[in-house]
């Protein structure tokens, strides 16, 4: 259990470890494109750390990096494969950032520090709580830009019919903005 | 050639790698304590991602998509990288010691620097034709040079500062490269479009 939690609060991927930074900014846009870009990270993330559990004993350790690499690279096609197929206007969205999943710092990262050294079992455990982390950063992320910049939560209306949306929230630069407040938030609570 | 300088201008400032897509952001958060660490890292990334997006061009173009293995781009491209970056680091290591010691310990690390599968990419879905890929690549490289840069100069003088307990660190960091972004959006107006 312990495996599982640590990646929802204490471990969290994006405000404590600040690693996946690149996807967590790029496509928080909007909030359905962050939960979507969590959920290809949580499906890579199991697959790959059960793999990479899997064969720890037989990958020779000078080219470790390169297996994981190797792997990862393969269920993120799946992945971008199939958004492509099904889900044609996410892939769009989401674009090039589908296939970065390879070098988000995450994935590559609990492979290398967890499930390279862990049992299948706590390996997945691990995985999901990382995934999972993520996404609900991403989601909060998401959702603030959405509400400021579009006045918008999913898609839906809230704010009130006169409110003017502040632009550069959807810009990149709203991006660091809101989530160099998130951390700092995150830094006072756990004060 | 004027196609070139656009890309050249518009990769190094207007579409800024790390300020305008967000690829390597994490390099860009962790090595830019120092100017002199920056420094190395920006030439590290520059260099490899010029050679990169020309030999990734030339394998996409002339081996992939002539037998129509384009499913395999990802993997392949990751593989060309984490090699070159293999490859670059024992030839630098055989022939300039000094230049090993300044870039040595950077290379490693930029394996998985998205902004080099970034521009790999980016070059594919944006139909360059080699020379262009060349001078994108390049000036992606010398655009996260100059960011980086920017970004330890700011970090060098800030650490003077006496700033709230809660933000310091990676907070101020962020919310400084999102500042640097607003002023970069002005760079905009450069090319009219």
């Amino acid at each position: 259990m312990k495996d599982f939690i640590k990646g929802l609060w204490k471990d969290h991927p994006v405000f404590r470890q600040l690693l996946g930074m690149c996807p967590a900014l790029a496509v928080t846009t909007s909030a359905i494109n962050g939960i979507s870009m969590g959920l290809a990270v949580i499906f890579v993330l199991f697959f790959s750390s059960l793999v990479v559990s899997s064969i720890k004993k037989i990958v020779p350790h000078q080219v470790r990096i390169a297996v994981y690499t190797v792997i990862i690279a393969t269920f993120v096609t799946i992945v971008d494969l199939f958004l492509k197929a099904q889900f044609p206007e996410i892939s769009r969205a989401l674009g090039p950032y589908v296939p970065l999943i390879i070098v988000n710092c995450i994935i590559l990262g609990r492979c290398e520090a967890f499930a390279s050294k862990s049992s299948i079992t706590s390996s997945l455990r691990d995985a999901l709580g990382m995934g999972i982390g993520f996404t609900w950063g991403l989601l909060i992320l998401g959702s603030i830009r959405e509400i400021f910049g579009a006045g918008t939560i999913l898609g839906v209306k809230i704010m009130p019919a006169n409110y003017n949306p502040l632009v550069v929230m959807i810009l990149p630069a709203g991006a660091f903005l809101v989530l160099g407040l998130l951390v700092a938030l995150m830094n006072k609570i756990e004060e | 050639m004027k196609d070139l300088l656009l890309i050249f201008i518009s990769t190094l400032l207007i579409n800024n790698l790390v300020l305008s897509y967000f690829l390597g952001i994490c390099p860009f958060l962790g090595v830019s304590g120092k100017i002199e660490s920056a420094f190395g890292m920006g030439m590290a990334v520059t260099f490899v991602m010029t050679l990169a997006t020309s030999i990734g061009w030339l394998i996409y173009n002339l081996i992939l998509l002539k037998f129509g293995l384009f499913y395999l781009e990802y993997v392949v491209f990751i593989l060309v990288i984490a090699s070159l970056v293999q490859i670059v680091e024992m030839f630098i290591r055989r022939y300039s010691s000094s230049l090993y010691q300044s870039l040595g310990i950077y290379l490693p690390l930029i394996t998985t620097n998205c902004a080099i599968l970034g521009s790999a990419l980016f070059m594919v879905t944006r139909n360059y034709r080699f020379l262009e890929a060349v001078v994108f690549g390049f000036s992606g490289g010398l655009g996260f040079s100059l960011v980086i840069l920017i970004m330890a100069g700011i970090r060098e003088e800030v650490q003077y500062v006496n700033i709230p307990r809660i933000f310091r660190g990676a907070a101020l960091t962020l919310i400084t490269a999102g500042l640097l972004a607003l002023i970069f959006m002005g760079f905009a107006g450069l090319i009219a479009s």
